[in-house]
């Protein structure tokens, strides 16, 4: 086991991601119903059993918390309550806080592609988000034949389109942003 | 000695029950097997000879023919021997020329898999039973008195409340302690599940109510050192320590309480084996966190005396492993462990308790939600594995550990090490179940007399069960057992006389030559040499009809009643008559 258990952990992720996750007794109906588990590294049930054991290293650089794509179907299930997608939204966070070597860096590329993308123009535009996307991992080659199609399927817009609600949704992003992520994501490995 | 007219007058009654039987015997060959047996008047079947259509068959047919014998061909005697000799008396025919002939247990079950056979087997069984009935007698049951005061071994919570509610009848009781005082396990322990009340306080209680009661007799610091007797009229004798004699009573009814005993430190080598002064059993852990205890009701590390951090819980030591230890699960620890990381979590706000488990097993009422509460209120971090290895570094105890879980093995640095061992029985327990002719089971618990029909009573009759000794039991069960035994005992006691069984051994004086060969084979104490004539005589009342006497009797003097020599033999005799016809042709 890598470094000593720490039990205070769990109470700040309990509080952050607001998951009773003392309750958890390891049924691992969360993990039964996860669509996305068989490509974790540590599946839900052992990501709520870690937190609670204190095991704060692995969690933030595993790729797990970065796997789960808050479909929330281990939230609807549990009996106790537990909605692990909301702990890994917290681990995600605490990860990009302090810096750690992200686990699943071409995901988290992503995630700041759309997120900028939807920043500027309030609706996600695919075309520009893919370029960002691509730049910022450097993977540019991949699923061109995929675009090709999308593209002859009038599946990708040239033009952004504009949206009404363009104000609000930048406002948004300047309260989350103001109590989000302290450092800007540019600074991110 | 009754007439000894043959029974010539039998009605056979064949069971099905359900397809139990007659899903592989083929039961209308059987019918017609005795459809021309001399002496046999009635040969009729019926699905379930047991249900009260079956008996009002039996009834109907009894006084239609005028039956004076009847084989019941069904399930074993244990089952509905009884039932039917019941019916059979309701309808005028002697109880004793009642005969079970087994074709379930002995026939179907065991041949299910060969018809032909079980058919075949099943004529043969029931031809025998019908030779036997033939030579039974019309025998008549006779009664004892019986002596309305019981003992109580063990001065326990489950001794205390069976004399309690024993002696609430009215009833003298002997309450038997080995140690100085009462008590037993309960007088160790602290706050008790679900609501942390005090043991003591509780036992307190239960003690002033012994007080109030002066139906109860206890004996402190004596033991049961024999019994004799049976049901209704044991003889007991019990030492008080120090003393020469022992004293004699009179019991009609004994309640074993005897508790149990934990798993030794000392036979877990890889924790310890009881060396590490900072590794303890869970009773240890009682003791500190009484408030009468040693430490006042603090936990406090035995090697320095000063309060842990780190506490580690590790359940199933010795518990659930067949290779090394105990195979059974001890019901109790699951429940205690939360109890006591949850008073540690009390004491020790900022300290972290630690629980290696395998299962959790927190079944009933308030129990799961005691563990959870542990979880969730007190943070008791329960890992999922048994800890392998526990040793001394330092100051600290070192536990090496798994969680399953997560998939790692977990070191913990521990201040503390409670460990859950094993309930095990008394070191005693055998010898005394010895001395009382009651059963244990392969690890020395009391041995009930049917696991689900019968479980406070053991296969002695008027010997009860309550408590630990029969089996891993907490508080509650402990005393809703207790309760059981005692209403039991009030049952007994609810009657100036017991009916006797009168099929017992008796003596031919003819052919007895007084050689004494059955004194020493009788279990029962029932046989002695007459005072002067060349004979030995049969004590009616100690008999219990085993057998023993018969088989060792060389001049086939000693008998039991309706299952004499003459009748064993006409018995062999029906068996191999067919195949000797056919050598004949």
């Amino acid at each position: 086991m890598s470094g000593p258990l720490d039990w205070r952990f769990m109470d700040i992720v309990a509080e952050r991601s607001g998951q009773p996750i003392a309750t958890c007794y390891q049924c691992r109906k969360c993990t039964a119903g996860c669509p996305t588990a068989f490509v974790m590294d540590y599946d839900p049930a052992q990501i709520v059993h870690m937190v609670q054991m204190g095991q704060r290293n692995a969690l933030l650089s595993s790729q797990a918390i970065w796997m789960c794509v808050g479909c929330e179907t281990c939230g609807t299930r549990c009996p106790n309550g537990i909605c692990v997608g909301r702990i890994n939204d917290a681990l995600r966070q605490m990860a990009v806080e302090e810096g750690v070597r992200v686990g699943a860096p071409a995901v988290y590329q992503f995630h700041r592609s759309f997120l900028n993308n939807l920043r500027r123009f309030g609706r996600v535009h695919e075309i520009s988000m893919i370029v960002e996307y691509k730049l910022r991992s450097l993977d540019l080659l991949s699923n061109l034949d995929l675009g090709a199609k999308m593209l002859l399927a009038r599946k990708l817009p040239p033009l952004p389109q504009r949206i009404r609600g363009r104000q609000e949704v930048a406002r948004i992003f300047e309260t989350a942003g103001a109590q989000g992520p302290a450092k800007p994501p540019e600074e991110q490995p | 000695m009754p007439a000894k007219a043959k029974a010539h007058r039998i009605g056979l009654f064949v069971c099905h029950c359900g397809l139990n039987i007659a899903g592989t015997v083929d039961i209308p060959q059987v019918l017609d097997a005795f459809r021309d047996e001399p002496g046999v008047l009635v040969s009729v079947d019926y699905k379930y000879m047991c249900s009260e259509p079956g008996q009002e068959l039996i009834r109907r047919k009894i006084a239609e023919e005028k039956l004076d014998g009847v084989v019941v061909a069904a399930c074993s005697p244990t089952m509905h021997e009884a039932t039917f000799r019941r019916n059979a008396e309701s309808a005028g025919l002697n109880p004793y020329r009642v005969e079970i002939a087994n074709i379930r247990e002995q026939v179907s079950w065991v041949h299910a898999k060969d018809p032909d056979a079980a058919t075949r087997k099943a004529i043969e069984v029931i031809r025998t039973i019908i030779e036997k009935v033939r030579y039974d007698e019309e025998l008549l049951p006779f009664t004892l008195p019986v002596v309305r005061r019981a003992l109580v071994i063990g001065g326990g919570i489950a001794g205390i409340q069976a004399a309690l509610d024993i002696a609430a009848a009215g009833f003298p009781v002997l309450l038997v302690e080995r140690e100085a005082r009462l008590g037993g396990r309960m007088a160790q322990l602290s706050g008790t599940y679900f609501n942390f009340e005090s043991a003591g306080d509780l036992l307190a209680q239960k003690l002033e109510a012994l007080r109030a009661r002066p139906e109860i007799t206890v004996l402190t610091e004596s033991e049961v050192e024999s019994l004799n007797g049976y049901v209704g009229n044991f003889t007991v004798r019990i030492r008080r320590r120090g003393e020469d004699q022992p004293r004699e009573e009179s019991v009609g009814a004994i309640v074993v309480a005897t508790g149990f005993d934990l798993y030794p430190l000392e036979r877990l080598p890889e924790y310890g084996a009881g060396a590490v002064p900072d590794v303890i059993s869970g009773l240890e852990m009682e003791a500190m966190l009484r408030p009468d205890g040693p430490t006042g009701g603090r936990i406090l590390r035995p090697s320095d005396g000063r309060p842990p951090r780190e506490v580690v819980f590790v359940q199933c030591a010795g518990s659930r492993d067949p290779q090394h230890a105990m195979p059974y699960c001890s019901k109790i620890c699951c429940m205690y462990t939360a109890k006591q990381a949850r008073l540690f979590r009390r004491q020790c706000p900022d300290g972290q308790a630690y629980v290696f488990y395998i299962d959790i097993r927190s079944g009933g009422k308030g129990a799961e939600e005691f563990v959870q509460a542990a979880m969730e209120e007190e943070r008791v971090l329960y890992l999922r594995g048994k800890v392998s290895r526990i040793f001394r570094d330092g100051d600290k105890v070192m536990v090496w550990g798994a969680d399953t879980l997560s998939g790692q093995q977990v070191e913990i640095a521990a201040d503390l090490v409670v460990l859950a061992t094993a309930v095990v029985p008394r070191q005693d327990a055998r010898e005394l179940a010895q001395r009382l002719r009651v059963g244990t089971d392969m690890h020395g618990f009391f041995n009930e007399a049917h696991p689900k029909l019968r479980p406070v009573e053991s296969l002695t009759a008027g010997i009860y069960l309550a408590g630990a000794a029969q089996g891993p039991k907490d508080i509650p069960e402990t005393l809703s057992q207790a309760g059981a035994a005692a209403a039991k005992v009030l049952s007994l006691f609810s009657r100036h006389e017991l009916v006797q069984e009168p099929t017992i051994a008796w003596v031919d004086p003819e052919l007895c030559s007084a050689c004494q060969l059955c004194v020493p084979a009788c279990p029962y104490e029932a046989r002695r040499p007459h005072p002067w004539k060349p004979v030995v005589t049969v004590n009616a009342a100690l008999c219990q009809g085993c057998g023993a006497c018969a088989m060792v009797c060389p001049n086939k003097a000693s008998k039991l009643r309706n299952y004499t020599p003459e009748q064993v033999l006409a018995m062999v005799d029906v068996l191999f008559a067919p195949a000797k016809a056919q050598e004949g042709t």
